[in-house]
């Protein structure tokens, strides 16, 4: 066998099992988007009945004044909360997020803030501390299935720098949004301090209850508010964690295809060596007889 | 006579959701019964409560609620709770097994606000689940 088959034979074999291993990744990212779906749609009542909580209570008290919604005079310092992923292998996604926490950098630099990276995900603590960056926070092991525990902790944390007299001014937060299986953005949000927007009511819209409170409305706000806070990060974190999965899936699928790719045009090269090889092997045989029978010829 | 709608939902899922004639659940200021036709209220949930659902012809449902809020709109209830669990989902000997260690932790170490909590949250999911505790 000539040694370019032996050499395009191995790389055929080499190219299909990392085909077979891209594959498995992608099939096992498709299933985990749907369950990472799911526990989307889970919170989603929580959500939709906190931010109504929220809404009722703000629209009832006549002034909102608690220390999450008062922007602070002068901020010096801003918090970024950066969510990335704990593993590899899903294409753009982290570096999407850590471009856009760049960008945010930048900007909040340009208005003279100190900024404090607070990161939660394997890959983005590993980039951060690569350059040397302190970290006000960081947070890894559950971008896949986030917990509402973890949630609390990194808003607990979130909100105790926020409340410091000394600690961070403004919070934003950067983090990839599930539109759907094709599309996800990253998007920057600010979460602390709230805003309070004041809308006009419509004709057409029923007047807002009058809540009572118990106790008051000031300690209803004061334990409603941090919850708010706890089920934006926790959606953030949900959302991105379906984004990753859905990352993961389109770039295993490309490299499954490429993969293909290659195995066909490694085998169309392989047949060609192979067919040349035996092309080559007649010629000799035809050449070698004709030659033993013009000897025989002409020693007649 | 009119129903009211409830809704009991925790971050991570929702718990239940349906009709009922009453709802007892425990806030801060203590026990408050809701029934329909109920004025607005907005009222912060004790640690380790336990909420009662009445509902006619059925038996009463019963969930271990630690923190959260109860509101109450336009015959609509809402409880959002931090943790929350079913009585029917109780594992009553894990429960039991909780309990026992805050107990001990208490006993230990008077100032072990942690397991404080914990003993609160294990004592509700007893009472949740129709234990003595």
């Amino acid at each position: 066998m000539g040694a370019q088959l032996r050499l395009l034979r191995r790389r055929i074999k080499s190219v299909k099992s990392t085909a077979k291993i891209t594959r498995a990744q992608e099939l096992i990212a498709s299933s985990r988007i749907v369950k990472a779906q799911m526990r989307m749609q889970a919170a989603l009542p929580y959500e939709r009945e906190i931010t109504r909580a929220v809404t009722g209570v703000v629209s009832n008290a006549s002034s909102v004044d608690h220390p999450l919604t008062v922007a602070k005079d002068n901020p010096t310092k801003a918090g970024v909360l950066v969510v990335t992923s704990d593993s590899g292998f899903c294409g753009g996604f982290n570096a999407n997020v850590l471009r856009e926490a760049e960008a945010l950098r930048g900007l909040l630099k340009s208005r003279g803030l100190e900024v404090i990276p607070f990161v939660t995900g394997r890959k983005g603590v590993t980039w951060h501390s690569f350059r040397n960056r302190t970290m006000g926070g960081q947070w890894v092991g559950f971008s896949r299935k986030p917990a509402y525990s973890d949630a609390k902790e990194i808003a607990e944390l979130l909100i105790e720098s926020f409340k410091d007299e000394n600690g961070i001014d403004e919070i934003h937060i950067v983090s990839t949004e599930f539109v759907s299986m094709l599309t996800q953005n990253v998007v920057v949000k600010r979460i602390l301090p709230l805003e309070v927007e004041e809308t006009e009511a419509s004709e057409s819209d029923a007047i807002p209850p009058y809540f009572e409170f118990e106790p008051t409305a000031a300690d209803v706000l004061e334990s409603l508010l941090p919850r708010y806070v706890e089920s934006r990060i926790f959606t953030a974190l949900l959302e991105s964690a379906a984004s990753e999965e859905a990352a993961r899936r389109r770039a295993m699928k490309s490299a499954t295809d490429n993969a293909n790719e290659l195995i066909r045009v490694f085998t169309m090269q392989m047949n060609q060596a192979r067919q040349a090889e035996i092309t080559q092997e007649i010629s000799e045989i035809v050449g070698g007889a004709n030659a033993l029978a013009d000897a025989a010829a002409g020693k007649e | 006579m009119a129903k009211l709608r409830v809704g009991v939902v925790s971050p991570e899922r929702e718990i239940w959701s349906g009709e009922a004639d009453m709802v007892i659940a425990k806030t801060v200021d203590g026990e408050i019964g809701i029934m329909p036709q109920h004025a607005p209220v907005l009222g912060v949930l004790v640690e380790g409560g336990v909420l009662r659902v009445k509902r006619e012809g059925k038996g009463d449902l019963v969930a271990a609620v630690h923190g959260g809020f109860i509101s109450v709109a336009d015959d609509e209830v809402s409880v959002l709770a931090e943790v929350a669990e079913l009585g029917s989902e109780v594992d009553i000997a894990a429960a039991r097994d909780a309990l026992e260690r805050a107990q001990a932790s208490i006993e230990a170490d008077q100032a072990d606000a942690d397991a404080a909590v914990e003993a609160k949250r294990a004592k509700a999911r007893l009472r949740a689940a129709g234990e003595e505790v």
